[in-house]
């Protein structure tokens, strides 16, 4: 096997891939939620959809973009092979077992809360991304309109927050995880780390999680 | 203190081909005073008198040093107690009338050879691919010939600890023995007598803890927790930077040598 197949077929390699692209991942939440807040400038919209015309005729985001589809790809199967590799490294359960109260729920239950995001991602592309951008099915409405309209629902904006708590959860263990993954601990910073995880958990999972709110609650008291 | 009448529910396993179950035994007039080996020893006698096959453990010296016992006691490795072996949680940390469940490490790797008793060779073959410094034979060097300043020898012992018990393995949600290797490891990086060997050692150790069938490291740390060495993640950290190290900077062999 050459050296790329030998490091990243193992263990820690592909751990090391869950690392950074998780990270990248990261990234483009942050860019993702600042950028939606216009979603709140209280203009009809016009901030909102001149943002989202701009991202999606700029060719540099236009080349990451195809960069960040790569990276929730290799995360969603890396992390289901890793998962699966796990569950067969104990084929016999234990018949009673208490984890350590120390341990976080958030850490055990990655493999969920990632695949509440994986149907959550595929729910949302196919209501934004897939009309805006591939099949041009926008009925002569602005995205800023569609996004109104869809959160205008309450059984989608409910889900829209129940995926996004599950989202911050994920990140809450995920974020110091990768730090860890790549060898980046020293008492010096770590705890630090740890913090901006939280930080960056509630900032993203709240942020996203206000739009539907939002929507929803002009929908009702109009 | 007043003693202890108490429900055991007991893995047990003829052999590592029975398929195994849990049994209930109960022992009474346990003195609180009793280790939880010498509580199952009571058990034995009593089983061994009534002509019935006696539990099978591992045990040795009985002083929390020399990692044989394990048991994964009321769904906890080594018990309810931290920072101990099995052979250190005293019935004290029980209460009159518990019922305790008490099953074999849990892992692939770990196959069960009778009752509690499993096979933790996996982990002496990772110690074979690189867990020891290869050095000339001969006088014993002067202790202070190679200098190693205090915190790099305090930060070395903590991995040095490592009595090789499997509690990480099986405290871990994925069987993986990421903690146990990373001690060795991270130990070996940070003395200078571990530095020649070092980026070999990562690649080599690590390959076979794959072969062997552990699981991969979530960063979880129910490790630590239930290590009795209490030893720290900061090991698995060293241990992830060690293999990017390796994978990157390992000089190459003499005949993967680029000429230009």
């Amino acid at each position: 096997m050459n050296w790329f197949a030998r490091t990243f077929n193992y263990s820690i390699g592909r751990k090391i891939i869950m690392a950074l692209t998780g990270l990248f991942l990261v990234f483009f939440l942050i860019e993702h939620v600042f950028g939606n807040l216009l979603l709140f400038a209280n203009d009809g919209g016009a901030a909102f959809n001149e943002y989202s015309h701009d991202m999606s005729h700029n060719t540099i985001i236009r080349i990451v973009e195809y960069l960040l589809f790569a990276g929730i790809i290799f995360h969603f199967v890396d992390g289901f092979i890793l998962w699966s590799k796990n569950r067969s490294a104990r084929p016999i359960r234990y018949q009673m077992s208490k984890p350590h109260e120390k341990t976080k729920w958030t850490s055990r239950n990655m493999i969920w809360s990632g695949s509440v995001i994986l149907i959550f991602l595929v729910i949302h592309l196919k209501s934004f991304f897939v009309p805006y951008r591939i099949t041009d099915g926008m009925d002569g409405k602005t995205l800023f309109e569609i996004t109104r309209d869809a959160f205008a629902n309450p059984y989608y904006s409910a889900f829209y927050v129940f995926a996004m708590i599950l989202l911050g959860l994920h990140l809450n263990h995920g974020f110091s995880s990768a730090f860890q993954t790549l060898g980046l601990r020293h008492p010096n910073f770590y705890s630090g780390i740890k913090i901006l995880g939280v930080i960056l958990s509630l900032v993203i999972s709240l942020g996203f999680a206000s739009m539907p709110i939002y929507f929803y609650l002009q929908t009702i008291m109009n | 203190m007043s003693n202890l009448n108490l429900t055991l529910k007991i893995w047990r396993q003829r052999n590592a081909n029975d398929s195994g179950k849990l049994v209930t035994y109960k022992v009474n007039n346990i003195s609180t005073h009793a280790s939880f080996l010498e509580m199952l020893d009571i058990l034995n006698e009593d089983l061994v008198k009534k002509g019935e096959d006696p539990v099978a453990f591992a045990h040795d010296c009985r002083e929390g040093i020399c990692g044989s016992c394990g048991c994964y006691i009321n769904g906890r490795a080594h018990g309810p107690e931290g920072g101990t072996a099995t052979c250190q949680l005293h019935m004290r940390k029980f209460k009159d009338g518990d019922t305790i469940t008490v099953e074999p490490w849990r892992a692939k790797a770990f196959p069960v050879i009778k009752d509690l008793v499993v096979d933790r060779s996996a982990l002496d073959r990772i110690l074979q691919k690189g867990g020891y410094v290869s050095v000339n034979t001969g006088a014993a060097p002067d202790a202070n010939e190679i200098l190693v300043p205090k915190p790099v020898a305090d930060e070395a012992f903590t991995g040095a600890a490592c009595i090789g018990c499997g509690a990480c393995v099986a405290a871990c949600p994925n069987a993986s023995a990421m903690l146990f290797t990373a001690a060795k490891i991270s130990q070996l990086a940070l003395l200078p007598q571990g530095k020649p060997e070092r980026y070999r050692r990562v690649e080599d150790m690590i390959a076979q803890m794959e072969d062997e069938g552990f699981g991969n490291c979530t960063n979880v740390g129910a490790c630590s927790l239930e290590c009795p060495k209490q030893i720290g993640q900061n090991h698995i950290a060293r241990l992830n930077r060690e293999y990017i190290l390796a994978k990157t900077f390992n000089p190459p062999k003499s005949n993967e040598v680029e000429v230009i």
